[in-house]
């Protein structure tokens, strides 16, 4: 087999599964038709905000590109990252966590530290986005280095509650008369950091993301301008991921995962490379926690008890309905987890709107104010039976979580594969 | 069936027996030196403070430490609950928390809109004369029957299927269920007040100077026929078959044990136990809002750390663990107050973490629990 691994790749139009050499093998795109469908995808992400004749009439295209679309997609886009980062951790390397939301918790703060404006109650340096967000990403690694030596000596479920005890404990350090000054009043939090560049700290701007202006032939947004420059990280990050999986780092992760002792046995520091791993998955957590802080631009705010059991939670049912263990998981499972009760919530407004249309049936079925037979209610208040959309949205998250880990354990990706497998061998069953 | 359980149990009580103390054996590595020199600094310090206290203002001190063992023994409740889940399922029960909530709901419908969970129709126990705590007590147990049943269907719905699937799977499931049982809990009590009424309510006793809540002590006797009936039961021939089944599934199923019997047993039991913890969460130790809110689920993953310091396996475990938790965090709460301001407000409800997080450093499968025998 040693020779074989020197040998010229054979590259194979009609055997794309023919592989010659290690190098081939462990490719990020096996065939060029992958290569190229998704250099496509990432190129039609790209042009999703723009009006563009073609390409904006594309089904999904159509209505994602949306103003009010927009803003669930770039959240979709920072809940990848956050997700890419708990999948290092949790699906590569096997240590469970509930805690991945006190890591974004920890980027968001470095974040406000170090871009945010100084006032009389908070701390700030108000720093341009090229020092803050590596930075934030960094702080968070290296907390996550620090709590890795005790998380080493724990496994399974009570690791995961000491996970979970982090984010408790981090929401209250929030609290302190120091947290205070560096996440704002409770409840109220501080303005979010700036996403303009700049040189330094008062220089003058290079590029504004925080206003409209034109580029090109094209009138950008601000929400436009975010995501684009968020979509950017995400690739980059994605390939990252995708990256680490194939490499030295990433095999020792795999095999920690599989079997620690076994591992540990064949020569694998145990505790170098869970190092590796908790800090790797808390950077990550870290960029897309000060990511999500700077979501809606200058009315944003950084509120520290947003990062509670509830965003592990997410990110977890992310990673679980996208697929453990894989890169293209998360980023599916973003997509699916994040719109979804959107998508249920503009159905449902479509209905009210439809009630005297050909569909008006239907309106009259599932939806009620709360006096006849109908499951989502309309009116602003609900109290007691027929929840509102929004109930709905967050049982039927729950259901989703349950669902899948009974039907489909290996997720979406698990789904796809399946039906790729089934066509490639139509008509045969094997 | 009894000559195995005795080989096992035999088996268990070897693995699990506390060595005597042996000075040459604390003393035995730089790392239990620091260990040993820990706990001895711990414990010395702690008799310390209780002799101090205790000679200058002793009022004080009772009163804390009957409301730390009565928040510990709520504590010990839940805790008990996700220990006699965790041996039957081996999964921790996140949904814990909503369970408790539901529980406590159950009583607040049968107690304050009168009439039964689900229906319209009224409860029939108010039309039944007598002392008040006679309907009372009625009710708290047809509210744990409804409670019981709930934990039954989520068993049966959601737990039996994932029966040798991965270990935080399952656990993952019942996080999801949280999610789901929260919605219909919080929609429950958004609008309308949910009081409920116990039979000690608000009233309180003096020692000294200074009051505690008969709900404290009302939390003491609970737990304590819990913990009884518990270790009577596992006396029983269904405890004996319960705990062969934490033993060893497979075991317990060749010698003829109902293994999904246990389950809905444990579940049912759990449930109960999140239920009364959630009655009682509405109380002084816990809260003073004598009435079910959307907080009151929290209780649950307040006591999460009790079980994890315990041990996830052990029934003494959730006693001790809901103990010293409910002493660490009361006295925190009482003696630490001057520093308010840089611990920040609230800081004795994250001291139960923070114990537990120093206690898993030290013993990484909790007080009482067993350590996972990995094959390489």
């Amino acid at each position: 087999m040693a020779v074989t691994s020197f040998r010229r790749p054979v590259t194979s139009f009609r055997r794309p599964l023919l592989h010659t050499c290690y190098t081939q093998d462990t490719q990020i795109f096996p065939t060029w038709q992958q290569k190229a469908s998704c250099f496509a995808f990432i190129a039609v992400l790209v042009l999703l905000p723009f009006d563009i004749p073609v390409i904006s009439q594309i089904p999904v295209i159509r209505f994602l590109g949306d103003e009010d679309w927009l803003h669930p997609v770039t959240e979709t886009l920072v809940f990848a990252i956050a997700a890419l980062g708990l999948n290092i951790l949790s699906g590569v390397a096997g240590q469970v966590s509930l805690g991945h939301a006190f890591f974004m918790g920890v980027g968001a703060c470095t974040a406000a530290y170090l871009g945010g404006n100084p006032t009389d109650v908070t701390w700030g340096h108000s720093l341009p986005v090229w020092v803050w967000l590596p930075l934030s990403g960094l702080s968070a690694a290296i907390i996550g280095m620090v709590v890795a030596p005790v998380a080493i000596r724990l496994r399974g479920l009570y690791l995961a509650v000491a996970t979970l005890g982090l984010v408790f404990l981090g929401i209250h350090l929030s609290y302190t008369s120091w947290g205070r000054k560096i996440a704002g009043v409770p409840e109220q939090g501080r303005r979010a950091p700036s996403l303009d560049i700049r040189i330094w700290k008062d220089d003058r701007t290079l590029l504004n993301l925080e206003d409209d202006s034109r580029w090109l032939w094209f009138d950008v947004s601000d929400q436009q301008k975010r995501y684009l420059f968020f979509l950017m990280i995400t690739v980059a990050l994605a390939f990252i991921s995708k990256n680490l999986i194939r490499t030295r780092t990433g095999r020792a992760l795999q095999a920690i995962r599989d079997r620690d002792i076994a591992a540990s046995v064949m020569g694998v520091h145990e505790l170098r490379y869970k190092l590796v791993a908790f800090g790797l998955s808390s950077f990550y957590g870290g960029i897309a926690g000060a990511l999500f802080v700077c979501l809606s631009g200058d009315t944003g705010r950084v509120l520290v008890q947003q990062f509670d059991l509830f965003m592990s939670v997410e990110l977890i049912a992310i990673l679980l309905i996208g697929g453990v263990g894989t890169t293209a998981g998360p980023l599916i499972g973003a997509f699916f987890v994040l719109l979804t009760p959107k998508f249920v919530e503009k159905s449902t407004q479509w209905l009210e709107k439809a009630e005297d249309s050909t569909f008006g049936f239907l309106s009259r079925a599932i939806l009620t104010e709360g006096d006849d037979f109908g499951v989502i209610n309309t009116s602003v208040q609900t109290p007691g039976w027929s929840l509102s959309v929004y109930d709905w949205n967050v049982v039927f998250y729950g259901v989703l979580i349950v669902v899948f880990l009974i039907v489909e354990p290996l997720g979406l990706v698990g789904i796809w594969t399946r039906i790729r497998n089934y066509w490639k061998q139509w008509p045969f069953s094997y | 069936m009894t000559g195995l359980m005795a080989k096992l149990i035999a088996k268990r009580k070897m693995m699990t027996s506390l060595k005597p103390l042996k000075l040459t054996s604390m003393l035995a590595s730089p790392t239990k030196m620091i260990k040993t020199a820990c706990v001895t600094a711990l414990a010395s310090f702690s008799l310390f403070f209780a002799v101090f206290q205790l000679a200058t203002s002793s009022d004080v001190f009772i009163s804390t430490s009957l409301k730390a063992l009565g928040l510990g023994s709520i504590y010990a409740l839940i805790a008990l609950g996700y220990a006699l889940i965790f041996k039957a399922t081996q999964t921790i029960n996140f949904a814990q928390g909503a369970l408790a909530s539901a529980g406590a709901l159950f009583l607040t419908f049968l107690v304050a809109d009168e009439h039964i969970p689900f229906t319209t129709i009224d409860n029939p126990i108010n039309l039944i004369g007598g002392p008040a705590w006679v309907g009372w007590a009625l009710n708290v147990a047809v509210a744990l029957i409804f409670a019981a049943a709930l934990g039954l269907v989520v068993e049966v719905v959601a737990i039996r299927p994932m029966v040798g699937q991965p270990l935080f799977a399952v656990a993952v499931i019942t996080l999801g269920l949280e999610i789901v049982l929260r919605v219909f809990n919080n929609d429950a009590t958004e609008t309308t007040f949910r009081s409920l009424e116990t039979p000690w309510g608000a009233s309180s006793f003096n020692v000294g100077e200074t009051s505690v809540s008969w709900s404290s002590i009302a939390a003491i006797v609970t737990a304590a026929i819990a913990f009884v009936s518990v270790y009577l039961f596992y006396r029983s021939q269904f405890g004996i078959a319960m705990r062969a089944v934490a033993f060893d599934q497979e075991a317990a199923m060749a010698q003829g044990v109902n293994v999904g019997q246990v389950f809905a047993v444990a579940w049912c039991i759990g449930s109960v136990l999140a239920a009364v913890g959630g009655i009682f969460a509405t109380q002084p130790p816990v809260s003073r809002n004598f009435a079910v809110t959307a907080d009151t689920a929290n209780i649950a993953f307040r006591a999460l750390p009790a079980v994890i310091l315990g041990g996830l396996d052990s029934v003494t475990g959730a006693l001790v663990g809901g103990i010293i938790v409910g002493i660490a965090e009361v006295f925190a709460g009482q003696y630490a107050s001057q520093h308010n301001e840089w611990l920040g407000s609230g800081y004795q409800l994250i001291v139960p973490y923070v114990v537990m997080l120093i206690g898993l450093l030290v013993k990484p499968y909790g007080l009482f629990g067993t350590p996972e025998i990995r094959r390489v």
